[in-house]
């Protein structure tokens, strides 16, 4: 991120001498600034919106709820860890605030389950990520978010009429993008299973 | 009147609703969690403005349209707007840079176009792939991440077009 900050910058102002465009990288320099105070103040209404229904929602007890009905399918993805276990909990608590878009709350959990799925795995000593780790992250690097607030709140702010009717697109790319990074780990693990075998 | 307008609403009644049922202090826990959201927008302002800043420059220095200008064969090959193409690019680094990226695209094309809901849905319908591995693995002193970056990348590498192509079908 450094270096790219840095380059960014330098290329433009080449660009602009070769190109005779410095009036204008000089005024969108002043303008962007302001652009961006704008931006989050029109984000910011949504935003505190969405995260206070969500903490309404996470204080009835709804993140539990749908962490218990994700048992099942955890079950299936993870297959290191002791059913009903620490690990098995908090996987299932941080994919259910992953769902309902609880970004502070996932975050902490996630690292949390990490820890214990390394715990419950005899074998993570040296430093090398078990299958269940490898699907714990990828799976939070795909998102699971079933109402994307902020990307909503970003189209407001640059005046879309309906900032949801993206919705059914959003679900679209977003099964897409699980069953895609699923098989993919799935088939990954037991390609590397199988190598391990023929080894010994 | 159209079917999505009605899950926002329809969440937010129900969640009131059953937080009502299960005597949640719904008033406190709302302003709460509302607050939470003030942090986090005051925490993204200053990367934006930063952000923002390098894109203008980048953008009215030329650069950009040489960019775009190199990538659109690969663009008009499988029809995907060439302006979301930047986006494409820095979504697995940066979530803030893609907020930004964003709203220059949207200013650009214009809101409601073909590109400002590829735009917006490629936002919606991933995460910041690099980020979100170094926190997950660095949590467990993890070294080794084998396959992990590799899986996770193969989403970021073709979701796009399936992006453009849903957006394409659906509007």
């Amino acid at each position: 991120m450094q270096a790219v900050l840095v380059i960014i910058p330098i290329i433009s102002l080449i660009f602009a001498v070769f190109g005779g465009n410095m009036g204008a990288v000089s005024s969108e320099m002043l303008n962007k600034s302001g652009e961006a105070v704008e931006l989050v103040i029109s984000l910011c209404g949504m935003i505190c919106f969405w995260s206070g229904l969500m903490r309404v929602a996470e204080k009835a007890g709804l993140v539990e709820k749908l962490g218990r009905l994700l048992s099942a399918p955890a079950a299936f993805l993870f297959k290191g860890i002791k059913r009903g276990g620490k690990a098995s909990q908090l996987i299932t608590l941080n994919l259910a605030a992953n769902i309902l878009g609880l970004g502070n709350a996932s975050t902490p959990l996630g690292i949390a389950a990490m820890k214990a799925i390394a715990d419950e795995s005899g074998d993570y000593t040296d430093g090398t990520a078990t299958d269940d780790m490898i699907m714990l992250a990828v799976l939070n690097t795909a998102s699971l978010q079933i109402i994307p607030a902020t990307a909503a709140a970003l189209r407001a702010a640059n005046g879309a009429e309906k900032p949801f009717d993206i919705l059914p697109c959003v679900w679209i790319v977003s099964a897409y993008s699980l069953i895609l990074v699923v098989t993919v780990t799935k088939l990954m693990c037991a390609v590397s299973r199988q190598r391990r075998k023929r080894k010994l | 009147m159209n079917i999505t307008d009605f899950i926002i609403p329809l969440i937010t009644v129900s969640v009131l609703i059953y937080a009502a049922i299960k005597r949640v202090d719904v008033f406190g826990a709302f302003c709460e969690g509302a607050s939470e959201g003030i942090t986090t927008c005051r925490e993204i302002l200053p990367a934006l403005v930063l952000l923002l800043v390098c894109i203008g420059m980048f953008r009215a220095s030329g650069a950009v349209d040489i960019i775009t200008k190199a990538l659109e064969p690969l663009c008009a090959a499988v029809g995907f707007p060439k302006e979301v193409m930047p986006l494409v690019i820095l979504r697995p680094f940066s979530g803030s840079g893609a907020m930004a990226v964003y709203s220059d695209i949207a200013n650009t094309v214009g809101a409601d176009t073909f590109a400002e809901r590829v735009a917006a849905t490629l936002i919606g319908s991933s995460e910041t792939t690099f980020y979100t591995a170094a926190v997950y693995f660095s949590a467990v002193k993890c070294r080794k991440t084998r396959f992990a970056v590799p899986a996770a990348l193969t989403v970021d590498c073709t979701a796009w077009i399936v992006c453009g192509a849903v957006v394409y079908m659906l509007f």
